[in-house]
């Protein structure tokens, strides 16, 4: 088992698996479409088990690397191997595609194929950018997954889907090129494309200054963080749910993946001169973004922007570091935000995802995202409403869920960073349960409010069984987070002394 | 030992997820059997435990059940703390639930969502008790949040009611306003003694005392002062103190069992247990025990004025149990925490009695609330009417009920503090004790007494409630009357809480009272001669002069202070105050920044503006490629010509 190479299958396998349902399309058979996608993502989860089972959890050093060359002419490698940031992310891409498949299951009649194949080879490639120990192999997976999206929202998507994906293409493209330029100074720096050549890379202070500007726009547009947010809620609101589900849970991730990967390492110092940057675009999108939430008026809208919100404690966590650093002189307490960040991506992929699972339950049923033409919903699916107060609970970080988790744990290190940025983190306590439990209430609670609404009938058995598996989900790592933490443990130590060590 | 603790929180979990998951199947009788034997197993368990630590002197337990998490080197976990304190909320909370579980097999008999009802409260019964049996912050917030969510779950029970989901959802949002606070304490217990094991943060407490934190860079705050007063703001947010008080008369807006169990007796007490659990952190700052004595004092004095004027019989009983828990947080501030949690333990009693048997009369009622449609129900309902009277005597602090005792304790400590903010509690709780005999006497009369005023198809139908009704109330009666002489000796003056409980020396004010201590008769006499007794007497002599003497005079008060009531029926306005302020603003800044800062701003002028002005300059060039070959050769010419005199001017 050991010898097999899961990363290249956990990347490649959903590839070709999509290239196959692609090809069954053309027979027309949809019910052989959706179990052979269903077979093929089930399978790639299956390999991705092994890399958890079998991760050691003693080394902050690469695990599972395969390093083969590829473009020699310019150092160019095929290089994967995954550490304690990136092992639960693939995980986490590997367990969503299946939901992703079993949502669309009868939802997506047209074209079923090809919507199918779109995720499955996005699932591929977003494995691939976690993966990803070579710059270029990173690039190209990075940009690639970018395709199948586009063509999700462009030809599933809603009314406006040509401005939404356009927003979208051009607003993440823009990050790339300057990803790009970044990417090749470093080459020439260092004579190959190696990531962790990359980061142990000694750089001028106007140099990393540079380079962290340029990361910070690419990964910044994709985390998003404000203010370069805003194709965000246009491509959800104009997303299928899967797509939504894949963008909220894993693509706003690698932005912040990205982050880890890149800019803390091979910019410690100008990372440290610019955390109040990061820092405060991160505050801003907690607050800021959260009062926007709060008056949304069509549901895709206010869960898009309150993941902004959340991605917010995600960077905050990641930044926290240097301010601790600088008062105590060592960096106790910041792997309690780096951790608690990290957590977060994860259980914002469940949490984001469920929600909007349960706006796609509804629209399916009432082709209507606007929160005013519901209300009393739970009269007539008493379940579906459980679940979605519920979730509701979760995103409000209720503790017990795993939304918790993550927010505890920042706001915990940000007070000994510095006490207002625990108290502008905080204000998500109150903000992030206005706006959850304000839609609840407008949408769940209440009489019947039309006659759409008392037709509706309650989830059936393939809901329930997407819904049930991630509240299991969110309310296992919400009682029990620590198999979640442990596997972080060394990397984030290690991650946190490149931080603070100096490359001047 | 470990297995009994986890039975008796299990027990109402595992009966929970029974009722609430397996409705359908287990059926209404089946719920209501699962949910009631859960609870009575964690109230059997308690109170051996009970038994064990209090009546035998055992020994308390302190250990982890499971780690939650380690992180940073610190680990979070979840464990239980079982000492004196601990185990006397354990047998309040279950005991009252228990009673609440019974009762609401009759209050709920016809309601749809029955299997819900009983899911969610052997559920409450479960965060309640983690609450309680925390021994670190994490499990405390844990609980803290759970209690948060049921109560958020039972106001809205009735879902379709406009004004209970709103209640409800206010509710919530209001205690998370606490909870912020909270949190930050919490997070500044983690920085300074990195960890949240209760036991190591009281030991290294006071080598902290000195220290200082600047929250504003250049202004030195003693850390203990700022970690208390955070902490604080949670328990105001729980135990409803002014201003994040507002949530509590709304969430009469849920059934009535609930109103009994969650938002008189027990969750509302959270803060109260908090405060006197922190009580190590608390004697270190004399400002925090100010802050927690005014903010208590003021709750007590201007929430029982607005129990005069309601006409709502639960929410008479409502603002009664928002003055209540001010007394019991003038008790935490002037150091009195035994008084505090005395007062919260023999008020968990009479209060649930009171809105046990207010329950009743509205189920008479046929779901009339207003006092003013009732009276004379005495006939009619005889168990409920002597259950009512000696609640409200036991709330009134008549000599010899369980609420003199508390009441006298509390009144009694807070005349004997040196705190600077002491005399003006002590004028507050004064004055509260007459407005508390007023209101509650008002009511009584007025539903119990005098004409009856409801109509005539309600009154041929009223009878007194079943069995499963009453024997709560009568069960609850019990201990209304005699566990304040039981308890006061040992309870006070005695050695109940041990260690448990920390009191500086100079903030010992029951150690000053317990020396002139003769034992429970001698209490009493003395009571009977003391001013608040008289102030007592007073108010239900004028509450029987006003409504049932008199009663033409009440209307024409209102018409003389006209200006005074309506400031009382705003409820002094916090509501539009908050409703105007906090909601409209925030509402008003989204709004800002989602139409200027995100459409107008960063879409409009970046993203877009980008977009055209790409547009427009792609326009203008266009016009250059007209297509004509005269064009182009002419600006071939004209390009050569500038190249050439370019390379002879400088060549």
């Amino acid at each position: 088992m050991s010898d097999l190479p899961l990363l290249s299958l956990v990347i490649w396998l959903p590839i070709i698996g999509g290239l196959m349902v692609l090809a069954l399309g053309a027979t027309g058979n949809k019910s052989l479409v959706r179990w052979s996608s269903l077979a093929w993502a089930i399978v790639a989860f299956v390999v991705s088990i092994p890399l958890y089972t079998g991760f050691n959890l003693s080394t902050h050093e690469m695990q599972f690397v395969e390093h083969v060359s590829w473009i020699p002419a310019f150092n160019v490698f095929y290089h994967v191997g995954i550490d304690g940031v990136s092992m639960p992310l693939i995980l986490l891409t590997t367990f969503t595609t299946i939901l992703v498949v079993i949502a669309a299951w009868e939802v997506i009649d047209h074209k079923t194929a090809q919507y199918m194949a779109c995720f499955l080879i996005m699932e591929g490639m977003m494995n691939g950018v976690f993966a990803a120990l070579d710059a270029v192999l990173f690039y190209v997976f990075w940009e690639g997954m970018l395709i199948p999206m586009f063509l999700v929202i462009g030809i599933w998507g809603g009314v406006r889907r040509v401005y939404a994906t356009i927003k979208f293409f051009l607003y993440t493209f823009f990050g790339s090129v300057f990803l790009l330029i970044a990417l090749i100074y470093l080459y020439f720096q260092t004579g190959n494309f190696s990531i962790l050549d990359f980061q142990a890379v000694q750089l001028g202070l106007t140099a990393q200054i540079l380079i962290f500007l340029s990361f910070l726009i690419a990964f910044a547009v994709k985390v998003p963080m404000w203010p370069v947010h805003t194709w965000l809620p246009d491509a959800h609101v104009e997303a299928p749910t899967g797509g939504s589900v894949i963008l909220a849970a894993i693509m706003l991730k690698l932005g912040a993946y990205g982050f880890l990967r890149f800019m803390l390492p091979i910019t410690p110092d100008a990372s440290s001169e610019l955390d109040w940057l990061v820092i405060t675009m991160s505050l801003v999108a907690v607050v800021y973004i959260g009062l926007v939430a709060l008056v949304q008026e069509d549901m895709k809208k206010l869960v898009a922007y309150s993941s902004i919100s959340h991605m917010g404690f995600v960077t905050l966590g990641f930044f926290l570091v240097f301010g601790i650093y600088q008062q105590t002189g060592s960096t106790s307490g910041a792997a309690l935000g780096m951790e608690g960040a990290m957590v977060q991506m994860i259980s914002h992929g469940f949490i984001s995802g469920a929600m909007f699972l349960c706006i796609g339950v509804l629209y399916d049923r009432m082709h209507s995202r606007r929160i005013s033409d519901y209300g009393g919903v739970a009269n007539t699916m008493p379940w579906f409403a459980a679940f979605m107060v519920f979730f509701a609970m979760a995103n409000a970080g209720l503790p017990g869920t795993s939304g918790f988790v993550g927010e505890f744990f920042v706001i915990l290190s940000a007070f000994q960073a510095n006490f207002w940025y625990a108290f502008l983190a905080a204000t998500t306590l109150i903000l992030g349960a206005a706006y959850s439990l304000w839609l609840v209430k407008r949408v769940v609670f209440g009489e019947v409010k039309n006659e759409n609404v008392a037709a509706l009938k309650d989830i059936n058995a393939r809901e329930t069984l997407v819904l049930g598996s991630l509240a299991m989900l969110i309310l296992l790592f919400g009682i029990w987070p620590a198999p979640l933490l442990e596997v972080m443990h060394p990397t984030v130590e290690h991650l946190l002394q490149q931080a603070v060590t100096s490359k001047l | 030992m470990e297995n009994i603790y986890l039975g008796i929180v299990l027990a109402p979990l595992i009966g929970a997820i029974i009722a609430g998951l397996f409705g359908k199947q287990v059926g209404r009788s089946g719920a209501h059997w699962v949910t009631i034997i859960g609870v009575a197993i964690a109230f059997g368990l308690s109170a051996f435990v009970f038994n064990n630590i209090i009546l035998n002197n055992g020994d308390i337990y302190n250990a982890t059940v499971y780690s939650w998490a380690v992180s940073d080197g610190i680990s979070f976990e979840v464990g239980f703390l079982v000492d004196e304190l601990t185990a006397t909320m354990m047998m309040v909370v279950t005991f009252v639930s228990l009673m609440v579980h019974i009762y609401t097999v009759g209050y709920m008999r016809d309601d749809p969502g029955y299997q819900r009802f009983f899911s969610y409260i052997s559920l409450f019964t479960f965060s309640m008790l983690m609450l309680v049996m925390a021994n670190n912050f994490m499990q405390l917030f844990f609980g803290w949040e759970a209690v948060g969510l049921v109560s958020y779950l039972l106001i809205g029970f009735w879902y379709k009611k406009e004004t209970a989901i709103y209640a409800n959802m206010k509710a919530f949002l209001v205690n998370r306003v606490g909870d912020f606070g909270f949190l930050l304490g919490i997070a500044a217990v983690l920085m300074y003694f990195n960890s949240l094991d209760y036991a190591d943060v009281f030991k290294a407490a006071p080598d902290m005392a000195g220290l200082t934190i600047q929250l504003i860079p250049g202004v030195d705050w003693s850390l203990m002062t700022v970690i208390c007063i955070l902490l604080f703001i949670g328990a105001m947010g729980k135990s409803a103190q002014v201003p994040l008080h507002v949530w509590l008369p709304d969430s009469m807006e849920g059934p009535t069992p609930i109103s009994a169990l969650i938002h008189a007796a027990t969750m509302v007490t959270a803060g109260i247990y908090m405060v006197a659990r922190m009580s190590p952190l608390f004697e270190l700052s004399t400002t925090a025990l100010s802050v927690v004595l005014v903010i208590g004092a003021i709750t007590a004095l201007f929430m029982g004025f607005l129990g005069l004027i309601q006409n709502d019989i639960k929410r008479v009983i409502a603002y009664s149990t928002l003055s209540q828990l001010g007394y019991m947080t003038v008790a935490l501030g002037a150091s009195a925490y035994a008084a505090g949690i005395f007062h919260l333990m023999t008020h968990a009693f009479f209060k649930a009695l009171l809105f046990l048997a207010a329950g009743s009369v509205i189920v008479a009622m046929h779901h009339e609330q207003d006092i003013r449609k009732m009276g004379g129900l005495k006939k009619y309902m005889p168990i409920t009417y002597w259950c009512m009277l000696i609640g409200s005597l036991a709330l009134i602090g008549f000599p010899g009920f369980s609420g003199f005792f508390s009441k006298d304790a509390i009144i009694e400590a807070v005349h004997a503090s040196d705190n600077p903010a002491a005399t003006f509690a002590y004028v507050s709780v004064l004055i509260g004790v007459f407005v508390t005999a007023l209101y509650s006497f008002r009511m009584f009369f007025l539903v119990f007494h005098g004409k009856e005023r409801m109509d005539h198809h309600t009154q041929e139908h009223l009878h007194e409630s079943p069995a499963v009704i009453t024997l709560p109330l009568i069960l609850l009666a019990i201990p209304s009357v005699v566990i304040g002489a039981m308890a006061v000796g040992p309870l006070l003056f005695g050695d109940y809480f041990g260690s448990t409980i920390f009191v500086s020396e100079n903030n010992d004010v029951l150690a000053r009272l317990g020396e002139h201590y003769t034992g429970v008769v001698n209490f009493v006499v003395h009571g009977v001669m003391a001013p608040p007794f008289w102030l007592a007497m007073a108010g239900v002599f004028t509450a029987w002069y006003l409504y049932m003497k008199r009663p033409e005079l009440p209307a024409k008060l209102k018409a003389r202070f006209e200006g005074i009531y309506n400031v009382l029926d705003n409820a002094y306005f916090f509501d539009k105050f908050n409703a105007a302020v906090f909601a409209m603003g925030s509402l008003k800044a989204g709004n800002f920044f989602w139409q200027v800062g995100d459409v107008k701003g960063i879409d409009g002028i970046m993203v877009n503006g980008t977009a055209n002005l790409i547009g427009r300059v792609a326009g203008r060039l266009r016009n250059l490629q007209t297509g004509y070959l005269y064009h182009y050769a002419f600006a071939m010419i004209i390009g050569l010509l500038v190249l050439m005199s370019w390379l002879l001017a400088y060549a």
